[in-house]
């Protein structure tokens, strides 16, 4: 690594935006260094983690079927955030979305179509074969091949700015101090889930029990640079994506088969062994990110979602086996609950449920009577041993605190102006997009669009 | 030493855990056969470990993609793990029992029965000619095998080596089937048997889904296929070379040498090309693969049935080039030697891949027949 040369642009983060930024601006004629603080058998971020990206398109292509048209997107998205979006960066972002696909095999990455049990996200959310890895593996490929500098294990750890204007970064390689220089900066380093102090100022100590989805290297250190040097930011810190997952996840980086799928089908109760919520609201896929802050806000961020022997079979099988027992009270001496109070818990339930066929596909009419909270749907007496449990905690996927940006993926200083050289896209700008909620995909979407835009922006500021 | 009846522990252990893994991500669906036909299932016994370890192909997609490889502390390597039970399986199901063990030491195994073949045949031309006959030139090559060994004893010596063969590899299959539980005669006559002959023939899972697969390296690439190909056309072709000059002899009561242009001789000169070249460019694939995503055990396996395939292949070429030298009768001797230990060891070496690759690809088609577990709101 030539450190004392002055590239055109210096990209800090190696996950799906970066790499997207890195490879336009090189395409666009610019030299580019890219940084990425995980080793080489890591990088990838969370993007690694990913399985698809939501795409807006009118009419079947590739592996995406019929259609989904910009109002739908816009509507979906409207929805989920309640409203707490950028319109115009928005609209941006879905329009583009047409034209990613074309774009990403462009540089290696291929698809398929959804994979099973999420036959839901066919229309919408075109999957990557093989997944994150696959993807940024191949854009890796293709940015060496291009000519991108890459460095891993090297962590931005200082930014020197004038204003609102890059000058240079300080990095860490190997635990040695190097700077970079170079005439743009595209900021792609990720939301700061993976810092757990600051997930702690947001959240209380109710974080410390928070179990991070994914790269344990995001931890918003690039962040905090740039709204310290007076960049303006978006969003709330304790806003973000959350789901439900099992609690025996590693610490970092369980990903995606951390995922427990039965929460609809069962009862959840909390250490007390008490229900706390609608298990059967919704389809699980539209329910399981508010399942994150349910369990978030229980005492000890601890929950427990009960099946019993007729459940295994209709949901995708998880990674970890589970507690089992032969009957209700041996479940909760198990899982150290109060076997009176679980029993109690299963016994109201069993007593409220009322007749219905039983149909895990469609929101069917077996509901709780009397019961509060209720279960509205795929509500089926638990009487059938073994009884199995899976503990479940909060798992953080990414926060929306963030970069505020313009169009062009220029990042907003103080007062609103945006700064010349500085860029910004992914994880680390979506809270523009994002104010709460998710939908399913976008932040690959978000990242691919912005990454594409941050990069030929920054080539074009630095051209002669 | 008698082959395990049931995996290791450990390993069927392991084999459980990457299965539920996989399970949970699914990922990797697109690339080949076997995370469809894993997804179909909620636990993972030995039997279903079996099936799916021989349905896999090696091909090395679903180490690069895989988010728990190594490093990462689930540590998951998919396709070593499979190639692990793989071994374990065709020990298992390896006839007679007692020759399992040849398994683990395939070369040296094929080193001595050729060493053994070579001297069969030097003593049966021997018993035809003596030394004089052994080592005179046939400068007019018409009839010239036969003066050197008697076409009875050749015939008698490969017939019984190859129905040895053809007997242990059927019951091999036959053992394998048994453990699928599907229905016996499926395995061989049935739709889903058509398919997976097909998908077996052209290597369907040896492409990544679409567009090659990631060996020797990461770069997705047809290499490995189309050197495969070019191996089974060649063994092809001098299988049909050989069945060509049978009914030559027997049916038109031509023998053996036969001029160049003959359909024997052109069938055979390609195939041993095939046998040459195929082999040649998997050994160097080999050479540069990532020793990651298989189980380094095998190697010897790979390389000794390889070495083999063109040992056989290359003395055949030679004896056609030098059949009018005096060099004949040992080149004779020394090709028929390797021929034999190429079919006598093929049920205990590299070969039975081939049989459970076949057999596992007829199940998944069957299994694709039926139809699939629906996981909630899908
Ligand atoms: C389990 C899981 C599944 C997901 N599935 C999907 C999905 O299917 N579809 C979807 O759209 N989204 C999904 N997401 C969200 C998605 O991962 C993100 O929206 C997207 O990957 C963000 O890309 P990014 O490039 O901004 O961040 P990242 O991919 O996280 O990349 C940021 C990079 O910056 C590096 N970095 C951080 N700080 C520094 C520093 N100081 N110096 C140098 N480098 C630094 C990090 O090492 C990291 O590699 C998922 C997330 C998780 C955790
Ligand atoms: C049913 C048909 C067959 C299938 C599906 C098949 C499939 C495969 C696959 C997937 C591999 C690579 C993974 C591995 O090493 O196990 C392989 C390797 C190999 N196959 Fe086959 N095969 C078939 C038939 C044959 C035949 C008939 C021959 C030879 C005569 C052959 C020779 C080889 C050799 C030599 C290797 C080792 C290559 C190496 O080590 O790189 N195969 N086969
Ligand atoms: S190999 Fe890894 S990425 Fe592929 S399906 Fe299995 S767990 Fe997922
Ligand atoms: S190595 Fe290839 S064939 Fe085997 S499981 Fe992985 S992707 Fe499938």
């Amino acid at each position: 690594m030539d450190w004392s040369r002055t590239y055109d642009v210096l990209v800090v983060g190696g996950g799906n935006a970066g790499l997207c930024a890195a490879l336009s601006a090189r395409r666009a004629g610019a030299s580019v260094l890219l940084l990425e603080s995980s080793p080489r058998e890591l990088r990838g971020g969370n993007s690694r983690h990913t399985r698809n990206l939501r795409c807006m398109h009118v009419q079947p292509a590739d592996v995406l079927t019929e259609a989904y048209p910009e109002e739908e997107y816009w509507e979906d998205l409207c929805k989920v955030t309640g409203g707490q979006t950028n319109e115009a960066l928005a609209r941006m972002v879905i329009r583009r979305s047409a034209t990613c696909r074309p774009w990403m095999s462009r540089y290696g990455v291929r698809f398929q179509p959804s994979l099973g049990g999420t036959l839901h996200l066919s229309r919408t959310n075109a999957f990557f074969l093989g997944g994150g890895k696959a993807l940024v593996n191949a854009y890796y490929r293709a940015a060496e091949a291009l000519g991108v500098d890459v460095a891993y294990g090297a962590e931005v750890r200082e930014l020197e700015l004038e204003g609102s204007r890059f000058l240079s970064a300080g990095v860490s390689v190997k635990g040695f101090r190097h700077r970079a220089r170079a005439r743009t900066l595209v900021a792609a380093a990720g939301g700061f889930q993976a810092n757990t102090a600051w997930l702690r100022e947001a959240w209380g100590p109710a974080a410390d029990n928070f179990i991070i989805r994914g790269t344990p290297y995001d931890d918003g250190t690039v962040l905090k640079l740039l709204s310290g040097a007076g960049m303006r930011t978006v969003g709330d810190p304790t806003q973000g994506h959350a789901v439900a997952i099992d609690a025996r996840a590693p610490r970092f980086d369980g990903g995606i088969v951390t995922r427990v799928d039965c929460v609809s089908l069962g009862i959840v109760v909390n250490e007390h062994a008490a229900r706390f919520y609608d298990e059967g609201e919704d389809f699980w896929p539209k329910r399981y990110a508010i399942w994150g802050r349910l369990v978030a806000r229980q005492p000890d961020q601890i929950a427990y979602a009960i099946i019993d022997a007729k459940m295994p079979g209709t949901f995708v099988p998880p990674v970890f086996p589970p507690v089992e027992a032969p009957t209700i009270r041996e479940l909760a001496a198990a899982l150290r609950l109060e076997p009176a109070a679980l029993e109690r818990t299963v016994e109201d339930f069993n007593r409220a449920v009322r007749p219905g066929a039983f149909d895990h596909a469609v929101l069917d009419g077996c509901a709780t009577e009397g019961l509060s909270p209720p279960k509205s749907h795929w509500a089926r007496r638990l009487d059938t041993p073994p009884f199995s449990a899976y503990p479940l905690r909060p798992g953080i996927t990414f926060t929306y605190l963030g970069l505020a940006v313009d169009e062009r993926a220029r990042v907003l200083a103080g007062d609103g102006r945006p700064s010349d050289n500085v860029f910004a896209a992914g994880e680390i700008m979506a809270g523009n997009i994002l104010g709460k909620g998710y939908l399913a995909g976008i932040g690959m979407t978000i990242g691919t669009v912005f990454g594409t835009i941050a990069g030929e922006e920054a080539a074009r500021h630095a051209a002669p | 030493m008698r082959p395990p009846d049931t995996l290791p522990r450990e390993l069927a252990a392991e084999g459980e855990r990457v299965m539920r893994l996989c399970n949970a991500c699914r990922y990797c669906e697109g690339f080949c056969a076997v995370f469809p036909a894993l997804e179909r299932r909620l636990s993972f016994a030995e039997a279903d470990l079996v099936y799916l370890a021989n349905l896999c192909h090696n091909c090395g997609e679903c180490w690069y993609a895989c988010q728990y490889a190594p490093p990462h502390e689930f540590e998951l390597a998919f396709s070593r793990t499979l190639a692990q039970i793989r071994a374990v399986s065709y020990q298992q199901n390896a006839r007679p029992r007692a020759l399992a063990g040849l398994m683990r030491h395939g070369g040296r195994a094929a080193a001595w029965l050729s060493a053994a073949g070579l001297l069969l045949f030097l003593a049966l031309e021997l018993a035809r000619g003596g030394t004089g006959g052994l080592v005179a030139p046939h400068p007019d090559a018409a009839g010239a095998f036969h003066a050197q060994i008697s076409h009875g004893a050749m015939v008698a010596v490969f017939l019984t080596a190859g129905l040895w063969a053809a007997a242990a590899l059927a019951l091999g299959l036959a053992a394998f089937w048994r453990q699928t539980g599907e229905r016996p005669g499926d395995v061989v006559a049935s739709r889903a048997a058509a398919q997976g002959f097909w998908d077996a023939l052209r290597l369907r899972y040896l492409d990544g889904g679409g567009g090659g697969c990631a060996y020797p390296d990461e770069v997705p690439s047809q290499a490995r296929r189309w050197l495969h190909h070019l191996t089974v056309a060649g063994f092809g072709l001098c299988f049909a070379s050989t069945s060509v000059a049978a009914i030559y002899h027997y049916g038109l009561a031509l023998p053996a040498p036969y001029p160049l242009l003959s359909l024997p001789v052109v069938l055979g000169t390609l195939g041993g090309g095939g046998l040459l070249l195929g082999p040649a460019g998997l050994l160097w694939l080999k050479l540069r693969r990532n020793p990651a995503i298989v189980d380094p055990a095998q190697t010897g396996l790979d390389v000794g049935f390889l070495v083999l395939l063109q040992l056989a292949a290359g003395t055949g070429l030679l004896l056609m080039a030098l059949r009018q030298t005096a060099a004949m009768g040992t080149l004779l001797a020394l090709h028929l030697g390797l021929v034999l230990a190429l079919f006598v060891t093929m049920p205990y070496g590299k070969f039975v891949h081939a049989v459970y690759r076949y057999a596992a690809l007829v199940r998944y088609a069957l299994e694709q027949r039926r139809p699939r577990p629906r996981f909630g709101s899908e």
